[in-house]
């Protein structure tokens, strides 16, 4: 633990080494995360860089996911889910009451592990959030929404001609670019990617990487992965947690060559995860 | 051994294990089918039982009457008058006793003609001349539905009767009403009939009857030779014997068992020759209330009963439990009260049904003061009924709607509320459909609870709302099967018929929901 704890300063010194010109999107300090009684996160403080991708790895149930899912406060949803500690969007504390999950998921959108697009047709997938957001000013407006999401999620090519479509008849690595682009298009600061690829074959998963990387110019990225190789190929900052705890962060290129903790070491030569 | 070492496959005791592996499959498969077989045998054998007892109340027989509509005793009927039922069977009644004088002078006799229609079997006809006075002045035909229990003679269904052929014969006018009919060896076929029907000899105590019958004409036999036959005549005339060929017909069950009379057949045969007697549709089964007499009696009260408590118990029973299960499955926290409730819900839905007539009766009659036998109360108990039902079967079509649907809504900012109606009703609300329909098909069938709130009373009018006196489909069944007459059996089966009919088609209706909105993520 003791550890743990010292490798934790060092990253928090060295914010955005390499990208001065941009502040920390989401700054979390000493996160604790409780199921029931079972405690999943220990104390996690870490910074999220704007502009670019932060990538969370670490063996299963080590709590990445559950880190992932309390910047946008979707552990509300979860039963007997608690979360303790400062997550800071512009100054705001997102856990404090006076702030609106609601709203602050329209500012933090999310894309799941298995592509799950409403069964509706494409276009209505996408036209949703602008939709209940009130973004859109009448239909021409909405489709352009839809269209501009449709060709960042680099998606728009291949279904133009079928927007009527239902969304959930497209190949699992569309239907993942679809959900990337309804995340899109309510306009969120922040898209927190909970291993998007883990379900599609490695054609799709290449193009879901490029789209990343392409995204990583206009938004800030959180992804969990259990692939380092992702991880590396993605990736500005990598942060490896371990049974819970954040073991070290730093730059990508930093935690792959010389890890500075043994645990960070082991897990990415292999030996253990 | 320099054998290589032997295939796992191919050892004695791999390929017997193997062997008994395939049995046990091939006996499971066996066993399903014959339990599925079996369901099906007993769904066919209910089905063909209650058919078969149906189909003879399908039609029935009718007798035409020309009920001169004078002036003179109708001209002063006023559109608001009771129907006037006495002076239509009035008309009847002579028009009967014209036909067959023999009746007119013995009161007995005269009893017994007029069971052959019913008096209240002119109502229809008297409420028509009512709302219709300009038919008064006319001659109206009319047919009138013939007493249950000729009918069931007429369809052979009770005292069961056989016609042997006998043709030509010499007949021999003794001392009226006394007949003698001669030819040689012309009745040996009626003897062997009658012989093989082991009825006792004619005169003897536990005979039968044999009638002779010609034309319009009947004969009651009292002696039998194989070349003589002499009797009294019921009806009719000698003379039809002379001019038409004479059929014999044997009843093997004796008078005094029966429920008509030999003069009752008689008179029935004669209508029959006159060509007054049709067997027609039985529509009224579904446009009569119900009557005390079967011929008369129909369901429509029981239909529109059911319907206005179905109406009661949908309006109450779908909102409440479709918005329940909604809250306890959407929006409700996890914690030990609505584990409680939860817990409730199930132990209330296994609540026997009778049980919750009695609530219906303390409460609703007995606190509320709401009326008794009608369909608000039926409706307010069966919906008490059949929530346990619906809340259960909605819940399971939420939980069905897969968690990712409401992630995805929640994570693009959609608020609880929006995610729920927006996502996840719609693919639930096929299921959930389901359940609030096949709810409703249980409160159809359901008899118990409408029983002790007074739901089986007699209705003879339809009911027009909600609080009118009323009864249900299967509290008809119910009062219809323990009435003593034969005439019911029939009847009831067609009623279940009716009943089944309706739960079929929302049963379509649910198939066909299913098909049209079902969605697949």
């Amino acid at each position: 633990m003791d550890g743990t704890l010292g490798e934790k300063t060092a990253p928090d010194k060295g914010v955005l080494p390499d990208a001065p010109e941009v502040a920390a999107r989401m700054s979390c300090r000493n996160i604790n995360v409780y199921y029931g009684e079972k405690q999943a996160i220990y104390d996690v403080s870490l910074q999220i860089a704007d502009r670019s991708v932060t990538a969370l790895i670490g063996p299963s149930g080590c709590g990445k996911s559950t880190f992932l899912r309390c910047l946008n406060r979707m552990n509300d949803t979860i039963e007997g889910c608690r979360v303790e500690g400062e997550i800071l969007m512009e100054g705001e504390n997102i856990n404090s009451p006076s702030i609106d999950p609601v709203l602050l998921r329209s500012r933090v959108g999310m894309v799941f592990q298995k592509p799950n697009p409403f069964p509706k047709s494409i276009y209505e997938n996408i036209a949703y959030g602008p939709r209940i957001h009130g973004l859109a000013q009448g239909r021409e407006d909405l489709d352009e929404i839809v269209e501009k999401s449709l060709r960042r999620a680099g998606l728009w090519e291949e279904v133009k001609d079928r927007l009527n479509v239902a969304g959930t008849s497209l190949s699992g690595g569309q239907q993942q670019r679809l959900c990337i682009a309804r995340a899109i298009a309510v306009r969120p600061e922040v898209i927190l990617m909970d291993e998007p690829c883990s379900a599609l074959d490695p054609i799709a998963t290449a193009r879901i990487e490029e789209l990343i990387d392409d995204l990583r110019k206009r938004y800030c990225i959180v992804i969990v992965t259990h692939s380092m190789q992702q991880a590396a190929r993605v990736s500005q900052r990598t942060a490896f947690f371990h049974l819970g705890s954040l073991v070290e962060m730093g730059e990508t290129d930093q935690i792959f060559t010389s890890p500075r903790d043994r645990r960070t070491e082991d897990y990415i030569t292999g030996r253990f995860g | 051994m320099s054998d290589p070492v032997a295939s796992p496959f191919a050892s004695e005791r791999a390929l017997k294990r193997l062997r008994r592996r395939r049995a046990a499959d091939r006996r499971f498969k066996w066993y399903g089918r014959l339990a599925i077989g079996f369901a099906l045998a007993a769904l066919a054998l209910l089905l063909a039982s209650i058919a078969t007892q149906a189909v003879s109340s399908a039609s029935y027989h009718v007798v035409a009457f020309d009920l001169n509509l004078d002036k003179k005793t109708f001209g002063t009927t006023r559109p608001d008058d009771p129907p006037p039922v006495d002076k239509v069977y009035g008309l009847v009644r002579s028009d009967l006793l014209e036909r067959f004088p023999e009746a007119d002078t013995d009161p007995a006799l005269r009893h017994e003609l007029m069971g052959l229609v019913t008096r209240l079997a002119v109502l229809p006809v008297a409420r028509e001349i009512v709302r219709k006075p300009r038919d008064i002045g006319t001659v109206r035909r009319a047919a009138l539905p013939l007493s249950d229990d000729l009918d069931l003679f007429l369809k052979g269904a009770t005292a069961r009767h056989l016609t042997v052929p006998v043709g030509r014969v010499e007949v021999d006018e003794d001392e009226l009403p006394a007949v003698t009919l001669t030819g040689a060896g012309a009745f040996e076929h009626v003897i062997a009939v009658a012989s093989l029907e082991a009825m006792p000899e004619l005169g003897s105590p536990g005979a039968g009857s044999i009638l002779m019958t010609a034309g319009a004409s009947s004969l009651e036999l009292t002696r039998l030779t194989t070349s003589e036959a002499t009797g009294n005549l019921l009806t009719g005339s000698i003379d039809d014997f002379r001019a038409h060929p004479v059929r014999a017909r044997l009843i093997p069950a004796p008078e005094s068992e029966r429920t008509i009379s030999d003069r009752q057949i008689a008179w029935l045969l004669a209508l029959k020759a006159d060509g007054r007697v049709a067997r027609v549709p039985h529509w009224s089964l579904l446009t009569h209330t119900d009557s005390t007499q079967p011929e008369l009696a129909g369901a429509l009260a029981a239909i529109v009963g059911s319907l206005l408590t179905l109406l009661i118990t949908a309006a109450l029973a779908i909102p409440v439990g479709i918005l329940a299960s909604i809250y306890l499955e959407e929006f409700a926290p996890q914690n030990r009260v609505t584990g409680l409730i939860e817990v409730n819900i199930n132990n209330l839905a296994a609540v026997p049904s009778i049980v919750f007539g009695l609530l219906g009766a303390a409460v609703f009659l007995g606190a509320f003061g709401l009326p008794r036998s009608a369909p608000v109360v039926g409706g307010l108990v069966l919906a008490l009924l059949i929530l346990p039902v619906v809340i259960i079967a909605s819940r399971t079509a939420l939980k069905a709607v897969p968690q990712s649907i409401r992630d995805a809504a929640l994570a693009i900012g959609a608020s609880r509320m929006q995610t729920v109606f927006h996502h996840v009703l719609p693919l639930a609300a096929p299921g959930m459909l389901t359940g609030a329909i096949l709810g409703m098909a249980r409160a159809l069938g359901e008899t118990a609870p409408l029983l002790l709130i007074g739901m089986v009373a007699f209705v003879a009018e339809v009911p027009r709302g909600p609080t009118d006196e009323a009864t249900a489909l299967p509290v008809l069944i119910y009062s219809w099967a323990t009435q003593a007459e034969r005439a019911w059996e029939p009847m009831t089966g067609a009623v279940i018929l009716i009943l089944l009919a309706f739960l079929i088609a929302m049963n379509g209706v649910v198939v066909f929901l299913r098909r049209k909105f079902e969605r697949r993520w």
